[in-house]
């Protein structure tokens, strides 16, 4: 993963539960085999109220998202470590959220799949779907046109990450 | 410093004196828990990253309870099972309830303490996020991905950071209309879908103590409907007779919680004024009193799931079913084998439950697991394929939850369903039994 991403931004609300991210029907891919992981990334946001735009359009494979800002409490509700993969297989490498709900926090390090930060400011009301930003992962900011904003810190879970997720780094530092 | 029962539990599994919130501890696993949905994904992060040769950390402690879509003819469901098979074949793996045969056993979260894998003291993993039930039992339980569960399969620790704790207390009399599902629907319209987010969730109180074991799992439960980490209960002389029916030769040790323990938050209720309470679509913390609702036409009832599918639930249920008519298209799913036997033994007023449903006209009940509590594949059992309004004894009413992203699911207790399905609409349950 790059230190500096950019790209165009998806917005989502608050409360957006592994069943948006990704529908239970599509539970049976397996993510450890190939060609089912690119088909999970496919299916990634298919839970999503037709309100929304579409993350991945009809007959595409990956999102022209590569970020994601979202409300409070994302990827709240069930273990799935297919939430964080899908969107990480879809080609979205962070998501900035005020909040995230721990399974999912936990499972996007482990995985190594996608950068799971947080920010104090109410994105979500700022920025709108298709709006260009850059991310620098490693000075913690967000640049849109006009503004910069601070993000959280992901301290020690960066590393884990870098390293590839849960065993990359268990590795690295020499616990297994 | 006094130390939670959860910190207790965490600090003896990693070996050391104290622990404290916050600080991050290499834990050893008493149980693994997964099942057809996530089992597929760890076997294979397991053998990729430790070899097509590996063997799991132990054959006995690695449990394997499909659940998700048994009955169903999606192929890919049927593959995942059989990748289970073929897993616990070459790792001696002893303890697996495999579809199709007598060990089958249903939904993982009731099977697992009925099989006798849980105890007081012990920590569970489970790659499913209501592995949080098993606390009922004063266990640390609690969920977690296919990564972590993969590096568990092969190391049998896990590193976690220790949760600060909160506590739920809950004096008096729970009415009799009431049902522990109330108690929890309560706390979650209180403090939120994220009131609890990384925080371990302690519940006591004399009205908790004077629940069933069965329905303190529903507490514990639905603890990650709040965010919650672990949810937690001191076990008691109920706690203990039960784990001893259920595994007589294990041993086992029981923790309470410290006087002087701190805790991020501490929050008394008074039981005895909980009414009967459902949270509307589509978030378990959107709370509201079922005698105000009546208004909400409903399509179909659901009682079932690790949350509301366990005995007690359907005995509550029969209780207000007896004597009436259902309006609406009302859906049975027994959590597991045991549960569905106890259809047949177990009695309200002199009539077997099975009758009960028959005569107040509930569709045939479906054979054990999870169904539609999740959606599922389309030819699951109660799964929403409309825009049906459905009242449900299962945990979640996210958009999609049970089906269609048209569908709206409403949570309430058995004894609220049971009233809602006769009348078909919201009923507080006090409507029916008086
Ligand atoms: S019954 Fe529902 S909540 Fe419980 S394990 Fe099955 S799908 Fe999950």
């Amino acid at each position: 993963m790059s230190q500096i991403i950019k790209g165009k931004v998806f917005v989502v609300g608050d409360n957006i539960d592994t069943d948006q991210i990704i529908p239970a029907q599509y539970l049976t891919l397996v993510p450890t085999i190939k060609e089912e992981y690119k088909k999970l990334g496919s299916y990634a946001f298919a839970g999503l109220p037709d309100s929304y735009k579409k993350f991945i359009k009809d007959g595409e494979m990956e999102t022209e998202y590569p970020i994601i800002i979202a409300g409070n409490n994302f990827g709240c509700g069930s273990s799935r470590e297919h939430a964080p993969i899908s969107l990480g297989a879809a080609g979205t490498q962070v998501v900035i959220a005020q909040s995230f709900a721990r399974i999912f926090f936990r499972n996007s390090i482990a995985t190594g799949e996608i950068y799971p930060i947080d920010i104090e400011t109410r994105l979500v009301d700022d920025l709108k779907t298709g709006d260009m930003v850059s991310v620098d992962i490693d000075k913690c900011i967000l640049k849109t046109e006009e503004k910069e904003y601070t993000l959280g810190d992901l301290g020690d879970a960066k590393t884990v990450i870098e390293n590839g997720g849960l065993f990359g780094h268990a590795r690295k530092t020499g616990m297994i | 410093m006094g130390m939670t029962i959860t910190e207790k539990i965490l600090a003896k599994a990693s070996g050391q004196q104290q622990v404290s919130p916050g600080e991050n501890i290499w834990v050893k696993t008493n149980i693994l828990l997964t099942h057809d949905v996530c089992g597929p994904g760890t076997i294979g992060i397991f053998k990729r990253e430790f070899g097509e040769d590996a063997k799991v950390f132990d054959k006995d402690k690695v449990v394997i309870i499909p659940d998700h879509y048994i009955y169903t003819k999606d192929l890919a469901s049927h593959r995942n099972v059989d990748t289970l098979r073929d897993f616990v074949k070459e790792q001696g793996i002893t303890n697996f309830y495999d579809p199709g045969t007598e060990s089958y056993a249903g939904v993982c979260h009731v099977a697992l303490p009925q099989h006798g894998h849980v105890r007081p003291g012990e920590v569970i993993f489970g790659t499913d996020s209501h592995t949080c039930s098993h606390g009922a039992l004063g266990a640390f339980s609690t969920g977690i991905g296919n990564t972590d569960a993969g590096f568990i399969m092969g190391t049998g620790t896990l590193l976690i950071k220790v949760p600060a704790s909160m506590k739920f207390i809950f004096n008096n009399t729970l009415p009799n209309y009431c049902m522990a599902k109330d108690i929890i629907l309560t706390i979650i319209n209180d403090i939120g879908v994220d009131g609890a987010t990384y925080r371990a969730m302690e519940f006591a109180g004399n009205a908790i103590t004077a629940l069933s074991v069965e329905e303190r799992m529903t507490i514990c439960n639905m603890a990650i409907e709040a965010g919650g980490k672990n949810g937690i209960i001191e076990p008691d002389q109920k706690t203990i007779e039960y784990v001893k029916t259920k595994s007589p030769d294990k041993e086992f040790e029981c923790f309470t919680s410290d006087k002087d323990a701190e805790y991020f938050a501490i929050k008394e209720y008074d039981a005895s004024a909980i009414e009967p309470i459902v949270a509307l679509p589509h978030s378990p913390d959107n709370g509201k009193k079922a005698s105000e609702c009546s208004d909400w036409k409903l399509d179909r009832a659901y009682i079932g799931s690790c949350t509301g599918g366990k005995i007690t639930d359907f005995i509550r249920a029969a209780e207000v079913l007896d004597g009436n008519k259902v309006t609406i298209d009302t859906f049975i799913v027994p959590a597991t084998r045991e549960v569905e036997k106890g259809f047949y033994t177990e009695e309200v007023n002199g009539k077997k439950l099975i009758e009960i449903f028959k005569e107040s006209g509930c569709i045939d009940p479906a054979p054990p697991s999870c169904a539609a509590c999740l959606g599922g594949p389309v030819d699951t059992f109660g799964r929403i394929n409309n825009s049906e309004i459905c009242i449900s004894t299962t945990n979640r009413n996210f958009i999609g939850r049970m089906g269609s992203k048209s569908g709206k699911v409403i949570l309430a207790s058995p004894l609220t369903v049971a009233a809602s399905a006769i009348t078909g609409r919201i009923t507080d349950p006090r409507e029916i039994i008086g």
